[in-house]
C-alpha cells in the first residue's frame, strides 16, 4: 500500500504530460485545467490503492482517462469514428516532398515534417473522433504499450490495435490536409 | 518462397528486394503494413526477424520505416504543452490541505 505522503514527490513530475494529454483531451485550456486537478485529487485519494512498484504514470492516466470521459460524456462528442475516411498506408509519406534528398542523411520527406508547426500537429490530433485521439496520444506522445493502453482504456489489446490503426491514419490524413494547404504536400501523388 | 504471405495471398512487393536470403523475410506489403507494430515494438520475435530480414535488403522500406519514425518523433514533439504555474500551485495547495485533513481526522 502506498503512502499518501510521499505522493507529491512521486506524482508531481507527470504534471506536464498530463495537462498536455487533457489539452488534447478537452481542446481547451480551462477544461484542461480542471481535469488535471480532479485527476491530482481523485489520485491523492486512491493512492492507498495504488500498487507500489507498478507503473504510477499508467495510473495516473487510467484516472485522468476515466474523469475526462466520465465529465465529458454528456457533451457531443464530434466527429464519429465512423465519420472518419480510411486512407492508405503510408498515406502522407507519399504526399510529402518529391523524394528527392535535399542533404545528407535525410530525406525532403523527413525534412518537410520538421515545417509543420506545433499548432497544425496539435489541431490534426484534435481533430481526431475521441477514441481514436486517445489511443494515439497514449501510444505515439506518451509511449504506453498497447497493454497498458488497454488498461487504461478499459477495452482488450485488439480495440486498442484497430484505434491506433485507424488514428494513426486519420492523423496522416488531417496533417497532409495541412501540408497541401501550406504547400509542403504534392497535389497528385506520383 | 516468400512472395506468398502466410494466407496464401500473393505478396505485392515492388520493391525488388532479393528474398533468397532467407525464406522467412517479409515482403514490402507485410513490411508497410506491420511498420507501425514494428516501431511500436509490439510484434512477435518470429515477425519482427521477418520484417527486419526484408528491411536489410529493401532501401525503399527503410526509407518509409525512417519517415514513421521521424513522424512519430514530430508529433510527440509538437504537443508539449507548458503547464501553467498557477495550476501546479493550485494542486499543491488542494493536497496539502487534504492532507493536513486527513491527519486531524486520522491523528
Amino acid at each position: 500500500m502506498a503512502d499518501q505522503a510521499v505522493f507529491a514527490e512521486l506524482a508531481m513530475e507527470y504534471m506536464p504530460s498530463l495537462y498536455s494529454a487533457a489539452m488534447r483531451m478537452t481542446r481547451n485550456p480551462s477544461d484542461a485545467e480542471d481535469l488535471v486537478q480532479e485527476t491530482y485529487l481523485k489520485a491523492y485519494r486512491a493512492f492507498g490503492s495504488f500498487q507500489e512498484g507498478t507503473n504510477l504514470k499508467a495510473w495516473l492516466y487510467k484516472i485522468l482517462t476515466n474523469t475526462f470521459i466520465n465529465t465529458y460524456r454528456a457533451r457531443k462528442r464530434r466527429p464519429e469514428e465512423s465519420d472518419v475516411e480510411d486512407v492508405e498506408d503510408l498515406y502522407l509519406y507519399h504526399r510529402l516532398g518529391t523524394g528527392a534528398s535535399s542533404s545528407i542523411g535525410r530525406s525532403a520527406e523527413d525534412e518537410a515534417l520538421d515545417r509543420f508547426t506545433d499548432d497544425e500537429v496539435k489541431a490534426a490530433i484534435e481533430s481526431l473522433p475521441e477514441s481514436f485521439r486517445m489511443a494515439v496520444l497514449l501510444a505515439d506522445v506518451e509511449g504506453f504499450s498497447y497493454k497498458e493502453i488497454a488498461e487504461i482504456m478499459d477495452v482488450p489489446i485488439g480495440t486498442v490495435m484497430s484505434r491506433l490503426h485507424r488514428g494513426r491514419r486519420a492523423l496522416q490524413k488531417a496533417l497532409a490536409e495541412y501540408g497541401r494547404e501550406r504547400g509542403l504536400v504534392d497535389v497528385h501523388p506520383g | 518462397m516468400s512472395q506468398f504471405n502466410e494466407d496464401g495471398s500473393v505478396g505485392a512487393g515492388d520493391c525488388g528486394a532479393g528474398h533468397d536470403g532467407g525464406a522467412e523475410a517479409a515482403d514490402c506489403e507485410e513490411t508497410v503494413h506491420r511498420l507501425y507494430h514494428y516501431l511500436d515494438g509490439e510484434l512477435t520475435d518470429e515477425r519482427r526477424k521477418a520484417i527486419q530480414a526484408h528491411l536489410d535488403d529493401c532501401g525503399p522500406c527503410v526509407d518509409a520505416l525512417g519517415f514513421e519514425a521521424e513522424l512519430r518523433r514530430v508529433i510527440a514533439d509538437r504537443c508539449k504543452d507548458r503547464v501553467p504555474a498557477q495550476l501546479r500551485e493550485r494542486i499543491a495547495e488542494l493536497i496539502s490541505h487534504e492532507r493536513l485533513a486527513g491527519d486531524s481526522a486520522h491523528p
